[in-house]
């Protein structure tokens, strides 16, 4: 089989190591637009904000192209799918047959139609990132335009450099598409703690050298750097100039294939169910059902549910599901707590969790990210999972006072306060009398002062009784 | 150079009211503890020369208090069983002499299989390997170990050319400012072994809140089989952090470019909905890891005991390596082995690819030397037999074993999906186990030999320091009991061999057999282990002083470096789904030891813990209806089993627990094995609960 994949991003380089994984043999070209090996888009944000390095945000090292049998054709950009012959042909005019194609071109960053827009830069490649880091060496001020997830990472990013930073988004309130009006509100003003100044429901009209206009003339908010994160497009250009259907993005059934039996379509630039995903893991998962079916196997894919996890030092955010339904549509639990910047929201349906919103740190996020992942039933107490740390508190009664006499003291030597009592009453008066008598203390020794309290209460007693 | 005959007498007996040094009969720690037997009565003491128990008067948990019950008649076999009968040896010994003969010739010598234990003696052990390998000629031989450490020996045999489960003694730790225990509750596994940590801060890595993970400055929680995932998570925050030990990682190590890009990959929050464990307690461990000289990352059977156990363990060997730890002083990797001899169970020839000193059985160099001491032609020893799940799966079947010899070791209670395992044993044409009571194995045996127990014969453990210590013998088995020893040479000479039954002489033969391979005994001497307090190995002469920390210097690679290696984290091999919606994770409990054959007979320890439970959470039991203290009812595709509600905050909500000391538990676990350690997947599988009504 000759696999031919055009696009080498998240999608396109997790495609074809699933490949490689489960077939050996095939004949494998790959070929990306960018000049470098694949990269890790997610962590952009992270290269960003001085907290990853450039170097950790390789996918695959050159090295396993040559070690896996895949061939890399890297800066070179396919122009044509010749589906009559079954070929791609690329700007140079390079021809590569296929039994089996993959599109994974991805998406390109919207790049909205204002004066002055060359100024700004978009936050989307590597490159673009390296060209943000350099300006912001030099910079005074920046703007972030777009309020979403990717811009609030790089305004806190560039925050996080010491810049001053404004972030200006056109809808009412920050990540509107995962967030309700309060959680957006509150996610504003932990990052205006942080240095990021925010300006919602503005639109600009402007790029200048001096700045970011809104709407009328006297509404300039200073800046030498510009950076634009207004979301993203799929690249679809050749699938429709190659006759597939497309809508938003190209059309693909349950197997990964679009309309062309021996064409595949994988990651942003693939519509799925009507829904074209904007983030990794459901690129991934596609990525596996397609190399599965392209080498035999029979998955499915079945959309993906999506987890949204801010990257921002200090700003704990995660986001999932449908988390803009009412106390109308389901039972919803909020709590909030504006001084402190902490909201938890839970949307449930039917006794499982649909939503969930969780702004500042919480040990919640990790149980309830895999119980939407899971879509298992939910426990009846709504509050032990915003609060994990309530649930079976106050059980402990390590006072010897209230201990009861069957609580075990020494799980070691499997002795209760009953038995060290007894031993006391049987004359022992000290730690190491007990400990003698009834092996206490001698396992891992953790019990130790435990079992003194009780002697010494115990001694304290008689002097009160006698 | 062939090391001198040892100068200790064979076996003779303490007089009365002696007090005999010896150790524990269970775990690894092998804590250092005196018998006195007066008149019948058999007291023990925690002794204070041994390290691993010895601080402060000395350390014992209640096994070991309480070792001595299960040394008198009552409990425990005395006579030979033939058919449930009981029998002189002589007549018992024929039986199997006559049955293997026609076995052997009908079925050939693999035809005849054999099963060890990490329990036995090094002695024993090295002589049931030679047993199989010369006497029966059959390459099917292999131990319970494989259940238990085989995971951390490939990955450490990866990394550092040299499996020694902790290449530093234990007192070191308390060295440690930081400790990362994954997978391993010490505080009721090996009690004693809390002790020395008695100062650092413990991260702890366990789906359970244990009184270990209690003890900890920080409990990562992690939904069971995803802790490969955590340790990717975790590697790939200290790269972003600058955690790396650049120097060291360029000094005494390879392979870390592969593994920096492949953990590129597992950024914290992909990490964090894989496992459940919050992004910001995998920040804080790292900061806790990287923000100190002094730290030690030590694996147990949480991170081995899975289809992916090796890699789980690589993923931590990793991480300690690029922060810098193996090999340095006051740092460190280490497993911490399980069962009383499990370190030099799986060094001396009971395992399926080995042979006596580590060496690997398919190695001509390592077959030409172990031919030579055991006096037979390379050509006449057997290759690599199957692993032990594996050995279990085709006895009583058409390519399988028709007969099996079994010692110390219980599997129809401790392999996985072990309700298969009893009618397979039924079908074969001779199973003969020896061991010390009845167990629920035994009692399938077509023939039964009576074992003698840890204070009645001497012989060497290797602790899982990798420090031999000596256990001598207190008093004699009473009855018709024999030692390990003898019965071998029983079996042995039915099969025409004349051997030894001698401690002391086996043990020689073992380090001849030993020298010059990885783990060298060819300098220790009961002498030696008696004036040292234990030997480290590897120690190739008399005069060398064994090897404490073998990587100080060098790692046992060929080019003293260890090496990093590239691991992906993937599922367990088996999800909960909507008809086994919950995991299942089994382990132990304090008052238990492996199936409970011992323990169970010992009245204290049945006190403590009476009867199979299962732990879970209480969102859960109200789910389902369960109570504390109902009879549960546990399912898994592979069997069901019933056990008591124990309803606990402990625990995760979508996860249970059962201890795996009763039959049952292990009805319903995986038998999905690692593919580079054969190692079974007992962490994690599915299963469904409902209260019998």
């Amino acid at each position: 089989m000759r696999l031919v994949v055009i696009g080498n991003g998240m999608a396109g380089s997790r495609l074809v190591s699933e490949v490689r994984a489960r077939d050996p043999r095939a004949k494998v070209t790959v070929f990306g637009a960018e000049p470098w090996q694949p990269y890790n888009r997610v962590l952009l944000s992270n290269v960003l904000a001085g907290s990853s390095g450039p170097d950790q945000v390789r996918l695959l090292d050159a090295a396993w192209y040559a070690e896996h049998g895949v061939q890399a054709v890297l800066g070179a950009e396919v122009v044509q799918i010749d589906r009559d012959t079954q070929a791609v042909i690329t700007r140079d005019g390079r021809r590569e047959p296929y039994d089996v194609l993959v599109l994974a071109t991805g998406s390109e960053a919207v790049v909205p139609p204002i004066p002055g827009v060359a100024r700004a830069v978009p936050f989307r490649t590597l490159g673009d990132c390296e060209r943000i880091v350099a300006a912001a060496e030099h910079a005074r001020r920046a703007v972030v335009v777009g309020g979403g997830l990717l811009g609030v990472e790089a305004a806190r990013g560039l925050a996080g450099r010491g810049l001053p930073v404004t972030l200006l988004h056109l809808a009412g309130h920050l990540m509107e598409r995962q967030l309700d009006a309060e959680a957006g509100l509150m996610l504003g003003e932990t990052l205006g703690e942080l240095g990021v100044e925010i300006r919602t429901g503005v639109t600009v009209t402007a790029i200048t050298d001096s700045g970011v206009q809104l709407g009328a003339a006297e509404d300039l908010v200073e800046a030498d750097l510009v950076v634009l994160a207004c979301g993203v497009r799929p690249l679809t250009g050749l699938a429709a100039h190659a006759g597939l259907e497309v809508r938003r993005a190209v059309v693909v059934d349950d197997e990964m294939r679009t309309d062309d039996p021996s064409i595949f379509a994988v990651g942003e630039c693939a519509e799925h169910d009507g829904t074209v995903y904007g983030l990794v893991a459901p690129a991934w998962e596609q990525a596996a059902v397609a190399a599965d079916v392209i080498t035999g196997g029979k998955s499915r894919y079945r959309g993906s549910r999506l987890v949204t996890r801010l990257k921002a030092r200090s700003v704990e955010l995660a986001a999932m599901g449908e988390t803009h339904l009412e106390e109308d549509q389901a039972e919803v639990v909020r709590f909030s707590h504006r001084a402190r910047g902490t909201y938890r929201k839970l949307v449930v349906r039917d006794g499982r969790l649909v939503g969930a919103i969780l702004l500042g740190e919480s040990d919640a996020v990790g149980t309830l990210t895999q119980l939407y992942d899971r879509g298992g039933p939910l426990p009846g107490d709504r509050a032990g999972l915003l609060f994990p740390g309530l649930a079976g508190a106050g059980a402990v009664a390590d006072s010897p006072v209230r201990m009861p006499d069957a609580a075990k003291v020494c799980h070691c030597n499997n002795v209760t306060k009953g038995q060290i009592r007894a031993c006391w009453e049987a004359g022992a008066r000290d730690l190491a009398a007990v400990s003698a008598a009834t092996r206490a203390t001698t396992g891992c020794g953790t019990c130790r002062d435990a079992v003194e309290g009780i002697v010494d209460w115990l001694c304290e007693q008689e002097g009160v009784n006698a | 150079m062939k090391p001198p005959e040892s100068t200790i007498e064979p076996v003779t007996s303490p007089p009365d009211g002696a007090s005999v040094k010896t150790h524990c009969p269970y775990c690894a720690l092998q804590c250092g503890m005196t018998v006195t037997a007066r008149g019948g009565e058999v007291t023990i003491a925690p002794r204070t020369d041994i390290p691993a128990n010895g601080h402060g008067g000395g350390a014992l948990c209640q096994k070991g208090w309480t070792a001595g019950e299960l040394l008198e008649p009552g409990a425990r076999l005395t006579t030979p069983l033939l058919y449930g009968r009981r029998a002189t040896w002589e007549k018992a010994l024929d039986h199997v002499s006559r049955s293997l003969a026609g076995i052997r010739a009908a079925h050939g010598p693999d035809g005849v299989a054999v099963f060890g234990g990490g329990g036995l003696t090094n002695e024993s052990a090295y002589h049931l390997g030679k047993l199989a390998r010369v006497a029966l000629g059959t390459s099917q031989i292999d131990y319970n170990g494989r259940f238990c450490m085989s995971s951390a020996a490939a990955a450490a045999n990866k990394a550092f050319g040299l499996d020694r489960g902790l290449p530093f003694p234990l007192t070191d730790l308390a060295g440690a400012d930081v400790v990362l225990l994954a997978g391993a509750n010490i505080a009721e596994t090996m009690p004693p072994l809390v002790r020395h940590l008695g100062v650092p801060r413990l991260i702890v890595v366990d789906p359970r809140l244990t009184p270990t993970a209690k003890l900890a400055a920080l409990h990562l929680q992690p939904a069971p089989g995803t802790d490969l995932a955590l340790a990717l998570g975790l590697l790939h925050l200290l790269i972003a952090e600058g955690g790396v030990d650049a120097a060291y990682v360029a000094a005494r190590t390879s392979g870390f470019d592969a593994v920096r890009t492949s953990v590129a990959s597992w950024w914290p929050e992909r990490v964090e909905r894989i496992t459940g464990v919050p992004v910001a307690r995998m920040r804080s461990a790292v900061h806790m890891l990287k923000n100190t000289d002094n730290a030690y990352i030590l694996t147990g059977r949480g991170a081995e005991q899975h289809a992916k156990g090796t890699d789980t363990v690589s993923a931590f060997v990793n991480l300690a390596l690029a922060l810098g730890l193996p090999g340095t002083p006051g740092s460190g990797y280490g497993c911490l082995t399980g069962q009383g001899n499990g370190q030099g169970g799986r060094e001396h020839g009971q395992k399926a690819d080995q042979l006596p000193g580590y060496r690997k059985i398919d190695d001509p160099a390592a077959r030409a030397h172990v031919a030579a001491v055991w006096g037979v032609e390379p050509s006449a020893l057997p290759g690599p037999g199957r692993s032990a799940q594996e050995l279990l799966d085709a006895l009583g079947t058409a390519e399988g074993p028709r007969a099996l010899l079994l010692f110390g070791s219980n599997p129809v209670v401790s392999a996985p999906r072990s309700g298969t395992l009893a009618d397979r044993l039924r079908r074969l044409d001779l199973l003969v186990v020896a061991d010390v009571v009845l167990s629920e194995t035994a009692a399938l045996a077509d023939v039964v030999l009576p074992a003698a127990q840890w204070a009645e014969q001497d012989g060497t453990m290797t602790n899982l320091e990798g420090r031999v210590l000596l256990r001598r013998r207190a008093f004699p088995p009473p009855g018709e009991v024999r030692t390990d020893l003898e019965i071998i040479q029983g079996i042995a000479a039915g099969l025409g061999h004349t051997w030894t039954a001698s401690p002391p002489a086996v043990f020689d033969e073992l380090r001849r057999a030993s020298a010059g391979g990885i783990a060298d005994y060819a300098g220790i001497t009961y002498d030696r282990i008696a004036a040292e307090t234990g030997v480290f190995w590897p120690c190739p002469a008399e005069n060398h002083p064994g090897t404490p920390r073998p990587f100080l210097d060098r790692f046992a690679t060929p080019d003293g470096r260890a090496r990093f290696t590239p691991v992906e984290h993937r599922p367990p091999a088996e999800e909960p789904d909507d008809d086994y919606p919950v995991h299942l994770t089994t382990g132990r409990v304090l008052a238990q030891y492996q199936s409970g054959a011992q323990t169970r007979r010992v009245a204290a320890l049945v006190e403590a813990a009476p009867e199979p439970f299962v732990e879970l959470h209480p969102d859960l039991a109200a789910q389902l209806g369960i109570g504390a203290g109902d009879l549960v009812r546990v399912r898994s595709r592979r069997g069901s089993t019933e056990a008591v509600a124990s309803i606990t905050h402990t625990i995760r909500r979508d996860t249970v627990f059962m201890p795996f000391h009763w039959e049952g538990a292990n009805r319903l676990t995986n038998p999905a094995l690692d593919p580079a350690s054969r190692m079974p997947e007992f962490k994690v599988c599915a299963v469904r609960l409902e209260k019998v009504a």
